[in-house]
């Protein structure tokens, strides 16, 4: 029964072409779909035989038989059986031992990714958001920023895990199975994008009141598109044109600053997510919002009621200073 | 059988009744002018009751009011409430008054030789939240609202961390 709820599930499941599981971008998803899929149909059709085998003991014709036939026939009988059990332990032993290798190749490809990482990425996980740092040799080529990844399409890329509160896990689905943030251990990964695109990654493991609302957003681009990128992204904040000033003002003297940080101004706030470049960023409070102004307006007048429990207060601002200090973030490219 | 299920059912529903997280948005009340600072003053003792603030009853609120005392670096002069270049929070001695409406008072308008002030920096209700920290820092906080201490903060690591200890062999220690 449970074989057959699992195989109408995983039916199902196929059935939805967006499952991002199944459908791969990434060396390390790519070679964890194809063991998937190698159980998936081992396991049906042996389920199929065991189910047809059982079928067959349930509505085959029993010849009626005497007494006597039972006890000469025992001994024939006897030899079959031993013969059909063999069989099925020796077919069982081999699709287990199949099995096995196939698991412990899949496992290798993932874990020998490591050797060629080209790029380092620090993520911390918070409760309910990622901190980034892209790490470099020249302190002046860090990258810090959070809720967004990038990467460049074809590299193997090196993610340093760990954990500022709880327990989190991190899960790209179309680029790598999970792996655990677990606070005072350091753990790390190696994936390989495939193709250019957008991909949504998820905390896996519950951590908390806003767990469904901790996404992270992974851009993979071409090495030029991606260089550019790293570039606008060591730049400090532009400094604000005239209207705007006002709203760097507020940021500054309402409290925002004591939290974040934007480079080149003198928020320095370390414990939120870092916004010197928070309007290049696809989505808002983790993946909770796009990034349009309307929804970083909704966001600043009101987190609690968007996440509720989030460490983003609500900081009362009169209406001039909520526009100001929207129009000011959303300025920051 | 009847009253032995009645009874389960009683004794579930009372599980019912959880802390309430309030995450709305809601301007706090100012504490009044009135709020003194001090014992001492003339004529008769003024008849004040100060009720005891909701925000010292919730343990999740004194919880985010001790992250808070971190995030925004009291530490840096409080120390975990030992005091240092700041006054000892955890002693039971109060300059500027001992209850929460003076202590959300001192973080707003800051005291003179070195506090400075918070008063439009730190939101309302986070400014009560901290508060209501100080207050447990200094046991004035009910026992299962007050947070425990940091894990660093102990002499030794704690047990599980401990590393395994040798084998006895049978020999005295």
């Amino acid at each position: 029964m449970k074989r057959l709820t699992a195989g109408l599930v995983a039916l199902l499941l196929s059935g939805c072409s967006n499952y991002a599981v199944l459908d791969p971008h990434g060396e390390s998803a790519g070679s964890i779909s194809e063991l998937l899929l190698l159980f998936f149909w081992v396991c049906s059709i042996i389920w199929l035989i065991v189910m047809l085998a059982l079928a067959y003991a349930i509505f085959r014709k029993r010849p009626a038989v005497s007494g006597a036939d039972l006890l000469l026939g025992a001994a024939e009988q006897n030899r079959q059986l031993t013969a059909i059990v063999s069989v099925c332990v020796a077919i069982t032993f081999l699709v287990l031992t199949g099995l096995t290798f196939s698991s412990y190749i899949a496992g290798k490809a993932v874990a020998d990714m490591a050797q060629r990482g080209t790029l380092t990425i620090r993520i911390t996980g918070y409760q309910w958001w990622w901190d980034v740092e892209y790490e470099d040799t020249r302190p002046d080529h860090i990258i810090y920023t959070a809720n967004e990844i990038h990467v460049p399409v074809g590299e193997a890329v090196k993610v340093k895990l760990e954990s500022g509160d709880v327990i989190h896990s991190l899960w790209i689905p179309s680029l790598f199975g999970k792996r655990d943030l677990i606070p005072g251990q350091h753990n790390e990964l190696t994936f390989i994008a495939e193709k250019t695109g957008i991909y949504r990654g998820q905390c896996a493991e519950f951590c908390g009141l806003q767990h469904a609302y901790m996404g992270l957003t992974v851009v993979a681009e071409p090495r030029a598109t991606f260089d550019a990128w790293r570039l606008s992204q060591l730049m400090p904040a532009a400094a604000p044109k005239q209207d705007l000033q006002v709203g760097l003002n507020v940021f500054l003297t309402r409290g925002c600053a004591l939290c974040h940080t934007i480079r080149g101004t003198s928020a320095g706030g370390r414990v939120a997510p870092d916004l010197t470049h928070i309007a290049s960023r696809h989505t808002l409070a983790a993946g909770a919002l796009d990034m349009k102004p309307d929804q970083l307006a909704r966001w600043i007048s009101d987190p609690q009621a968007i996440k509720p429990g989030s460490k983003m207060p609500w900081i009362d601002l009169n209406p001039d200073e909520m526009r100001a200090v929207t129009s000011y973030v959303g300025s920051l490219r | 059988m009847k009253s032995v299920f009645l009874l389960c059912l009683v004794v579930v529903l009372a599980a019912c009744q959880r802390e309430e997280r309030d995450f709305t948005k809601r301007k706090e009340s100012e504490p009044p002018d009135t709020v003194s600072v001090s014992p001492l003053h003339p004529g008769n003792p003024p008849i004040t009751t100060l009720e005891e603030s909701k925000y010292e009853q919730s343990a999740y609120d004194v919880a985010e009011g001790k992250r808070l005392y971190q995030w925004f670096n009291c530490t840096g002069c409080h120390f975990n409430g030992g005091g240092g270049i700041g006054p000892a929070l955890m002693d039971d001695k109060w300059i500027y008054g001992s209850s929460i409406e003076n202590i959300v008072k001192t973080i707003k308008e800051g005291r003179p030789n070195g506090m400075p002030s918070f008063g439009g920096l730190i939101p309302e209700k986070e400014t009560w939240q901290l508060a209501a920290y100080v207050r447990a820092l200094g046991g004035f906080v009910a026992k299962d609202v007050a947070p425990s201490r940091n894990d660093d903060l102990s002499a030794s690591p704690a047990e599980n961390r401990l590393p395994s200890p040798k084998p006895y062999n049978g020999k005295a220690p």
